[in-house]
């Protein structure tokens, strides 16, 4: 069975580590009551976790854009096959989405964001207390939607393994 | 009544010393703290101040300003945060609820161009300092721009665990933006 290339699947895990690292973090980081050294380091941290998301996100279209992944094993029904493509594009919205609306809402609360400490973000708009609470519900909900989608593709992969026994995982797996 | 007398008091004095103690317009004057937060620029405003100027253009050198503001005002766009900066570690707000500044001498330094020299206190400490102050009118008004950089830690401002500077910088830029009628 065609296998994807080594660059999608380091591309593939490495956003796979870092959305849950992210997604994990932010639900942390909002619980922590006050403010803290911790609370604030874990914000920032969250932020460069997002923006790399990003990059590697654009990173992974690029290469897309150029390299057909394995066709679908041959046994799937059609209606599979298609809910699996809507899932596979969905999951690229929202790797882009989620860390572009993280970034929008960070403007509107008025902190720019600094990757790394090091690279200054361009501030596109200035804050206000308006498009703060606009934003904030935007970014919590496309997460949680994206969640709903990591969740069906996971449970769909482990189904591929576990019970088809087919190879579509091991297509992933280097 | 008793106001009135004091500030009929004041104004003699100033008259005597050649200067006019300016009207403050409050609103669209401003009293800001800059700061960096993991190398994230942080603007904040002080949302309470009392700024007097008894200024003379003529003689700068017999001007005089003082600067009051209210530790627990300040606004950095958070609530939480907000709550933050008037507690002990901070500002502690309840024991030292005021931060001043009183100029000791204000120099000219050039056409539109002032050096005020004072004392800043911030939590029950003093410092000598100095910074530049620009001026030009407006209208009927005079417009002042200033901005005094100091170092927090000096000041006890951010204590504990606080005092790591890689986390809040230990500079801090006050920046004042004062406008006041004749």
């Amino acid at each position: 069975m065609d296998r994807y290339t080594k660059t999608a699947m380091l591309l593939h895990w490495l956003v796979a580590i870092l959305i849950i690292a992210a997604f994990l973090l932010g639900l942390t980081m909002v619980d922590i009551k006050g403010i803290t050294p911790t609370k604030l380091k874990y914000y920032s941290w969250h932020k460069w976790l997002g923006v790399t998301v990003l990059l590697l996100a654009v990173a992974r279209a690029l290469w897309r854009a150029k390299h057909t992944p394995p066709p679908h094993p041959a046994h799937m029904p059609a209606w599979q096959n298609k809910a699996a493509d809507a899932v596979h594009y969905l999951l690229y919205f929202f790797i882009f989405a989620v860390p572009l609306s993280g970034y929008l809402y960070s403007l509107a609360a008025g902190v720019p964001v600094v990757y790394l400490g090091v690279w200054h973000m361009p501030v596109l708009f200035e804050g206000t207390p308006e498009l703060k609470a606009f934003f904030k519900p935007i970014h919590y909900w496309l997460n949680m939607t994206m969640a709903v989608f990591v969740i069906a593709h996971v449970g769909a992969a482990l189904k591929h393994h576990f019970i088809d026994r087919d190879g579509v995982l091991k297509r992933m797996l280097p | 009544m008793k106001q009135h007398v004091l500030l009929a008091s004041l104004l003699g004095l100033s008259l005597a010393a050649g200067a006019a103690v300016l009207k403050t317009d409050a609103a669209k004057s401003s009293v800001s703290a800059t700061f960096k937060q993991m190398n994230v620029p942080v603007e904040s405003k002080f949302r309470k101040h009392n700024i007097v100027i008894d200024y003379n253009d003529k003689s700068p050198e017999a001007s005089k300003a003082t600067v009051e503001i209210d530790t627990a005002s300040l606004d950095l766009g958070d609530v939480d945060m907000n709550k933050e900066v008037a507690k002990k570690e901070w500002f502690n707000s309840s024991q030292f609820p005021k931060a001043t500044f009183t100029s000791t001498s204000i120099k000219s330094a050039g056409a539109g161009k002032l050096t005020v020299t004072g004392k800043l206190t911030i939590k029950g400490k003093a410092a000598d300092v100095s910074f530049p102050l620009s001026v030009k009118a407006d209208g009927k008004n005079q417009v002042f721009d200033g901005a005094l950089p100091i170092k927090r830690l000096a000041f006890n401002i951010g204590e504990g665990e606080w005092k790591d500077t890689g986390m809040v910088a230990d500079e801090v830029t006050i920046k004042f933006h004062v406008i006041a009628a004749q």
